[in-house]
């Protein structure tokens, strides 16, 4: 009887439209961590730059999205914003949110990056001519982006995991369909979350692996 | 850049972003006004040449998702379909129907939403729900009832009014609502959906379930350990649900039910759906 | 805000109860997450592996799934409610982050001193209660506090399982009140008022620290 629950709950059709999911949470994530590599790095710079007024602005609207649950942004946009005339479909909201959330976990890991750059660095470039721009893009950021490698995995990861969350808006990605399938026979429950397990599992591990090496590497 | 320039770039850009932000959410507020009159359902549907319908994908004979083709099957969806296929006769235009898995918590935002044009979704009509949107006919009867497993010492949500026993429900279900009223003293859990309810009944985090009869005979044929008792103890009518203020839609939605009502095709659907369920007679149900 | 007025003693129930499990899981967290950093620093080969293992998984997979697997699978056998499972769960998935850092802290510790307290005659268990886990924690200090405001906010995954935390409060509003704008408003500025106060406190610690050093 359990044996078969198990067989019937991984029949191809199960698995494909699981694997499916996958696909949508893996999209997800990796969107929403190259747009969040982009915001966060501005708002990292600004914060690092301690522009009087500008960067302490900046830096407590990063810190209020800081400290909110993922879940409640992720509500918020798909569920509030329509209330002030902001439409969106599933994906796009679902990216929005973890983008948001997720550039704001960036900003201040690219704050710290650049915080840990021998300030002797700046003097340097700036002596041999280049100003403030060009030292930051050719010499700063650079060298800023490689420490900043495996913390930047480790924001893919809790991206990962946290897609699972959009299925509180029926995003159908890897958890939901995960709902979906266990809907169809309630003795499915074991081996599906099991399989959902296993599958971020071996994605995050493996991502945690690269990040290992890339901090060896660096080291 | 020298301090005094950094200053006063800090000053102008904080009093940009600022201003934005102002002006940012001052538009917004404005256009969540202007919007509350929105667009023509009608028309919108004509235009695209569909009706995207949200339909549930977690509920046994109503919306059920089926894995292989990864679109919902059940009653409401086929109600969705023959509504289609008869609103592009009366209308002239060809029409083809889609379907967007929508959660009862979620179904009312995606309406307002415009992600979906319609939702047939087990939906009951209810007096608040008709102040935010608009309602067809009632197009399926169906009351609140209760899910026990067999040889429980409950017998009916009376027997429920103890601090000591909890009632599942679902989140925006009426049920979630109305339990209370019945049975004022026992705990009302409220879970996502319909599979982590009855999920959560079998793991036994309450003694009951609690929602519309007829999705409660879905999971009663399912687990046969399960039945359904008391009766119903409320009455709440199924309706087809589209924004607030879409009269032509709602008018083109009521004549093509009453169409397919009057062509059998509604009764077919019942009998195709609700004809296997044991316990239910299925013929009550036609029209 | 007339929304608040009328559901103000159901936000304060959601926000006792995610205060409640957010500190149950705190304490819960910080114990067994020490517990598994001190077994990966052992010298016994099997306790590092059985530390690593556990660590590993609660890393990679997604709270949600340890919270539902707990809730609709592990309830069968073991009674629990959803308040409870979501805290259980709660604690696990971040005591996974924690010993990760407290590892990290103990690493940082000189082994010499180790070396030098058990030349004094202390015991291993003694060596590591009062020389290294005191300045261990003081390293970790910056990002334990990221870890507690991480977990205050995770709090929010009781909405799935009818934990009654601010979250579940909030959806309820939401749905009744058809209001989303304002409730989800309100239910931030409430998570708010727990997470900000102690984001702030954690800077100017790792400041002071940096001051310090």
């Amino acid at each position: 009887m359990v044996t078969l629950g198990i067989l019937s709950a991984f029949s191809g059709d199960n698995i494909n439209y699981l694997l499916g999911g996958l696909v949508i949470t893996v999209g997800v994530s990796v969107i929403s961590v190259i747009i969040s590599l982009i915001v966060g790095s501005i708002i990292g710079i600004i914060q690092f730059e301690e522009i009087p007024y500008f960067s302490s602005f900046v830096g407590t609207i990063n810190n209020i999205i800081r400290n909110l649950p993922l879940l409640l942004i992720i509500f918020f946009v798909y569920f509030a914003l329509p209330r002030i005339g902001i439409h969106l479909p599933i994906f796009l909201a679902t990216v929005i949110a973890m983008s948001t959330f997720e550039s704001a976990m960036l900003a201040e890991i690219v704050r710290g990056g650049l915080a840990s750059i021998d300030i002797g660095q700046f003097e340097g470039a700036r002596a041999n001519g280049l100003n403030n721009m060009e030292t930051m893009w050719y010499i700063i950021l650079p060298q800023a982006y490689k420490k900043m490698i495996p913390p930047i995995i480790s924001q893919l990861i809790s991206l990962v995991k946290d897609t699972s969350l959009a299925s509180g808006i029926v995003l159908a990605e890897m958890t939901y369909r995960g709902q979906i399938v266990y809907a169809q026979n309630s003795t499915y429950i074991v081996p599906v979350l099991v399989m959902l397990t296993v599958v971020y599992f071996l994605l995050n591990y493996g991502l945690s692996l690269i990040a290992k090496w890339f901090d060896k590497k660096l080291a | 850049m020298e301090k005094a320039k950094k200053r006063r770039f800090g000053i102008i850009a904080t009093i940009i972003l600022a201003a934005t932000l102002i002006l940012g959410l001052l538009w917004a507020t404005a256009t969540a006004e202007k919007n509350a009159k929105h667009q023509d359902t009608l028309s919108r549907v004509e235009k695209q040449g569909k009706i995207i319908w949200g339909v549930k994908a977690d509920t046994k004979l109503f919306g059920l998702m089926n894995t292989k083709t990864a679109t919902p099957v059940g009653f409401d969806v086929d109600i969705a379909k023959a509504l289609t296929v008869q609103i592009s006769k009366q209308t002239g235009v060809p029409m083809s129907a889609e379907y967007v898995p929508v959660s009862s918590a979620s179904k009312i935002q995606l309406l307002k939403n415009t992600n979906i044009d319609g939702t047939v979704s087990t939906m009951t009509i209810t007096p608040e729900r008709a102040k935010v949107v608009d309602y067809t006919d009632s197009y399926f009867n169906a009351g609140q009832s209760i899910l026990v497993k067999k040889g429980s010492e409950i017998h009916s949500i009376q027997d429920m009014n103890d601090p000591k026993y909890t009632v599942l429900v679902v989140v925006g279900t009426t049920a979630a609502k109305e339990t209370k009223k019945f049975a004022p003293k026992a705990n009302v859990v409220a879970l996502q959906d319909y599979a982590s309810a009855m999920q959560a009944l079998k793991a036994g985090q309450g003694q009951a379930m609690s929602t519309d009869n007829a999705i409660l005979y879905g999971f009663a044929n399912e687990n046969p350990d399960y039945q359904i008792v008391g009766g119903n103890f409320t009455n709440g009518p199924y309706g087809i649900a589209f924004d607030h203020d879409q009269k032509p839609m709602v008018d083109q939605a009521n004549r093509a039910l009453a169409t397919i009502k009057e062509n059998g095709i509604y009764n077919q659907l019942i009998e195709k759906w609700f004809s296997q369920v044991p316990g239910l007679d299925w013929r009550d149900l036609e029209v | 805000m007339g929304l608040l007025q009328n559901y103000f003693s159901t936000f304060l129930q959601g926000f006792g109860y995610t205060l409640l499990s957010s500190v149950v899981a705190l304490v819960g967290s910080m114990l067994l997450g020490t517990l598994f950093a001190i077994m990966q620093v052992l010298p016994t080969r099997w306790m590092q592996i059985v530390g690593n293992i556990y660590v590993q998984i609660f890393r990679n997979i997604p709270l949600l799934i340890i919270t539902l697997f707990l809730y609709l699978a592990v309830a069968k056998v073991v009674k629990m409610n959803g308040f409870t499972a979501g805290t259980i769960a709660l604690t696990l998935y971040t005591s996974a982050f924690i010993a990760e850092t407290v590892r990290a802290g103990i690493l940082s510790v000189d082994s010499g001193q180790m070396e030098g307290a058990r030349a004094n005659g202390l015991k291993f268990g003694q060596a590591m209660r009062y020389i290294v886990l005191p300045q261990a924690f003081r390293v970790a200090l910056p990002s334990l506090g990221n870890q507690f405001i991480n977990l205050v906010k995770n709090s929010s995954i009781l909405a799935f399982v009818g934990g009654l935390d601010l979250m579940y409060q909030g959806n309820m509003v939401a749905a009744n009140s058809f209001d989303t704008f304002t409730a989800y408003i309100i239910v931030g500025i409430f998570y708010l008022v727990l997470t900000l106060p102690l984001s702030y406190y954690m800077q100017y610690l790792e400041q002071h620290l940096k001051a310090k050093a």
